[in-house]
């Protein structure tokens, strides 16, 4: 096989983040639909279903909407922080996503692919970094439209991710140890064959703490705390209207796939079936990979149907006293297995 | 080529951010401009070839530290500084110090201007951990480590209330 032109690697990579890009966007534009259609059943009510048939157009007239509402300002805001933050908070949820492989490798004009950007030698850490950065977007979208709602809503904000970022970083520990690599390729490629090769099997404990931190991360119901509509209005973005608005919601939810495709890579066995007899090359890799995603935003859909938001001090108290034990544990015991008996 | 273009970028975004950390009086601008300058420094750390120290910047600089001193700013309600009177004196030798350190760095620098490139070196992920983990520094790894509890355990039993 010749190696790339710069050329051609130019146009593979403008290609790839092209696709990437757009999956992201059709999965959040219709998530937004099945979330809402989904929460009505569980609520025994209809839902939208007006727009296209059961409803499924219903995102894009909420987007030409949005798209033609009126932009408002606080009059005492900060101007250029006001406009910058949901600009922080999609940059952030965008680049995340540049270390994350979509699906299995294939061929395609007689050369390997993969959906991925960048197969980074950190490529988890770089993920835990973006995230962090994520947070100023909440952070100042709370603080510059002078509003105590906001501003206590980004206080939240800020105090939550950063107490369940470290719950996050350290439930990844015990699966790095395992595969030996910060690079996500190499922890799927880990899990092929049967599924108890899956580190959702070896490590249970790393993947509940995982679930529980990303929650809290992507600040979805019960960690809604950030937004608590029935204390703050609205929480950070209270005063954000139109577009604006638009965007902050896309973050969110763009923050939201992402940690559910993370979940299926790092934990659920990636593109792989888990059954020796079930092929995972190819389209059946993407479709193994397409239900594993869907089911884990079901969950999360799910869950904000059932739970009930946290108060803010048990909050604080499950962030660093349960999880943060749990997660170092787990690391303690996997780094004597890892020992003993090898990975 | 395109790695000194970008050297240059980063290495201004992170000098003028940088200026106007010290210069400017809203406390909040000036964290704001430091998180901007440590993501330019950690994007020169990448272009080094340590995507791990880089990655490290990001998380332990402009990811934690930077979002307790906004949470801290931010619930302290810090107002903007007002001009202040009489000092100049105690600026003025301030400043004159460093300018005789940036005259000898800047000296140091051209007087080195031609010395040959260090050899190429390993800094991956890998090489990092030898390196910390060898019998050299392990010493003083766990020594920071112990440090750095014995701080945490300090600031617990400072912010401890009475019983």
């Amino acid at each position: 096989m010749l190696p790339l032109l710069w050329w051609q690697a130019l146009l593979g990579d403008t290609a790839k983040v092209f696709v990437i890009f757009n999956i992201n966007m059709l999965t959040f534009v219709h998530m937004t639909w099945l979330e809402r259609r989904v929460l009505a059943f569980m609520q025994f009510r209809l839902g939208p279903n007006r727009t296209g048939p059961l409803g499924f157009f219903q995102p894009y007239a909420d987007a030409i909407k949005l798209f033609f509402k009126e932009e408002t300002m606080p009059a005492e805001a900060n101007r250029k922080a006001f406009v910058a933050a949901p600009l922080i908070s999609i940059a952030a949820a965008f680049m995340a996503i540049a270390v994350i492989p979509y699906g299995p490798p294939f061929t395609l004009f007689g050369r390997q692919w993969q959906l991925q950007v960048a197969d980074l030698g950190v490529g988890v850490l770089f993920i835990f970094a973006i995230t962090a950065l994520g947070v100023y977007g909440v952070v100042v979208a709370g603080w510059s439209a002078n509003n105590k709602f906001t501003l206590l809503g980004s206080l939240r904000s800020s105090a939550q991710m950063f107490s369940y970022e470290l719950a996050l970083g350290l439930s990844w520990v015990g699966i790095i140890m395992l595969a030996g690599s910060f690079k996500i390729g190499d922890i799927v490629q880990r899990q092929a064959g049967s599924l108890r090769h899956w580190n959702i099997v070896s490590q249970p404990l790393a993947f509940l703490v995982y679930f529980v931190a990303a929650t809290a991360e992507v600040a979805r119901l019960p960690f809604d705390l950030p937004e608590g509509e029935t204390e703050l209005v609205a929480g950070f973005h209270t005063e954000y209207s139109s577009m604006s608005f638009g965007l902050m919601q896309i973050a969110e939810y763009i923050n939201m796939i992402t940690v559910s495709v993370l979940a299926t890579d790092l934990f659920l066995g990636g593109w792989y079936s888990g059954l020796p007899f079930l092929p995972s090359h190819g389209l059946l890799g993407f479709v193994w990979f397409g239900a594993k995603v869907f089911f884990v935003l079901f969950v999360f859909v799910w869950l904000r149907g059932t739970l009930p938001r946290f108060r803010y001090d048990q909050l604080m108290h499950f962030g660093w006293k349960v999880l943060i034990p749990l997660a170092v544990l787990n690391i303690m015991v996997t780094a004597v297995m890892v020992t003993v008996f090898g990975a | 080529m395109i790695d000194a273009i970008l050297f240059y970028v980063f290495a201004a975004v992170a000098l003028g951010s940088a200026l106007v950390v010290v210069g400017q009086r809203n406390p909040l601008y000036s964290a704001f401009a430091l998180i901007v300058t440590l993501c330019s420094l950690s994007a020169i750390y990448g272009l080094l070839g340590s995507p791990f120290i880089a990655v490290l910047q990001v998380v332990v600089y402009a990811g934690a530290i930077m979002v307790l001193f906004l949470f801290v700013l931010m619930l302290l309600n810090v107002q903007p500084e007002s001009q202040e009177e009489g000092s100049w004196r105690a600026l003025a030798g301030t400043a004159l110090a460093l300018a005789v350190l940036l005259v000898l760095q800047v000296g140091t620098v051209l007087l080195h201007w031609h010395r040959p490139a260090p050899p190429e070196f390993d800094a991956s992920t890998r090489k990092m951990a030898e390196i910390l983990f060898s019998p050299r520094f392990l010493y003083v790894f766990e020594a920071t480590s112990i440090l750095i509890l014995a701080a945490l355990v300090g600031a617990v039993a400072l912010a401890k209330k009475d019983p």
